[in-house]
């Protein structure tokens, strides 16, 4: 059976993604392998599933990765999207710790989202089922 | 002069014809300062209105142009305001009169 294993953002500093993925947002780290230059094979994971999706930490050395990121940026569009078990308590818990939300905490029905900036280049989207 | 407001004011009717446009400036009622992402999921998930990301940027494209929407960019970031200065002529144009004032 086919499943996801590794999905990724592209960073526009591995180590500065590291510090905030894992310090403010709460991931933890799972690999960090020398890939040449400096790029490194970077992954987090959830301490609540550690050996579930790895999130990569991929470089942004790529020319068509500034432009494709600024344009989803200018729109407001996430990179990605975490689930959490509660979008206003973690709205506050990050602001408090100086996280920028360009969306906060709104209400749709079967699901409450805000989004937030990663400081490396993404939006990221914080989502809460709530049926 | 008032060929000109004539003018304006048929941008501002003509922004307010369309459904999806008036259920936009709804959404910025409740949230002033909203990113295109956010007016396309209110629309979808609260409206039922399934129209694609660049519709509503055309359907913002005329809101503007009628002044209704102002766009301001900060950093990387581009939200969308309300401004409802344009209705104010409508009430000029055809004056309401106060409750209990006899027509």
């Amino acid at each position: 059976m086919i499943r996801i294993t590794v999905t990724s953002v592209f960073v526009d500093d591995q180590q500065k993604a590291l510090d905030f993925y894992t310090d403010v947002l709460g991931f933890v780290l799972k690999n960090d392998i020398p890939l040449g230059g400096d790029d490194r094979w970077l992954t987090v994971v959830s301490p609540a599933v550690p050996d579930g999706v790895e999130l990569l930490l991929e470089p942004s050395g790529h020319p068509a990765v500034g432009p494709y990121k600024a344009a989803l940026v200018e729109d407001g569009i996430p990179a990605t999207s975490f689930g959490v078990d509660d979008v206003q308590a973690e709205f506050e818990r990050l602001t408090a710790l100086g996280v920028r939300f360009v969306q906060e905490p709104t209400d749709l029905g079967p699901v409450i989202v805000a989004v937030l900036d990663d400081t490396c280049g993404n939006l990221i989207q914080l989502a809460q089922m709530t049926s | 002069m008032l060929a000109y407001t004539w003018c304006v004011a048929a941008d501002v009717f003509k922004a307010l014809s369309d459904a999806t446009r008036r259920a936009i400036l709804d959404e910025l009622q409740e949230r002033d300062g909203q990113s295109l992402f956010e007016l396309c999921t209110r629309l979808t998930m609260r409206h039922g209105l399934g129209s694609t990301r660049q519709a509503v940027s055309q359907h913002l494209e005329v809101l503007e142009e009628a002044g209704l929407v102002t766009v301001r960019r900060e950093g990387r970031y581009k939200f969308h305001h309300l401004d409802t200065g344009p209705l104010r002529q409508i009430a000029t144009r055809w004056p309401v009169p106060d409750e209990g004032e006899s027509p």
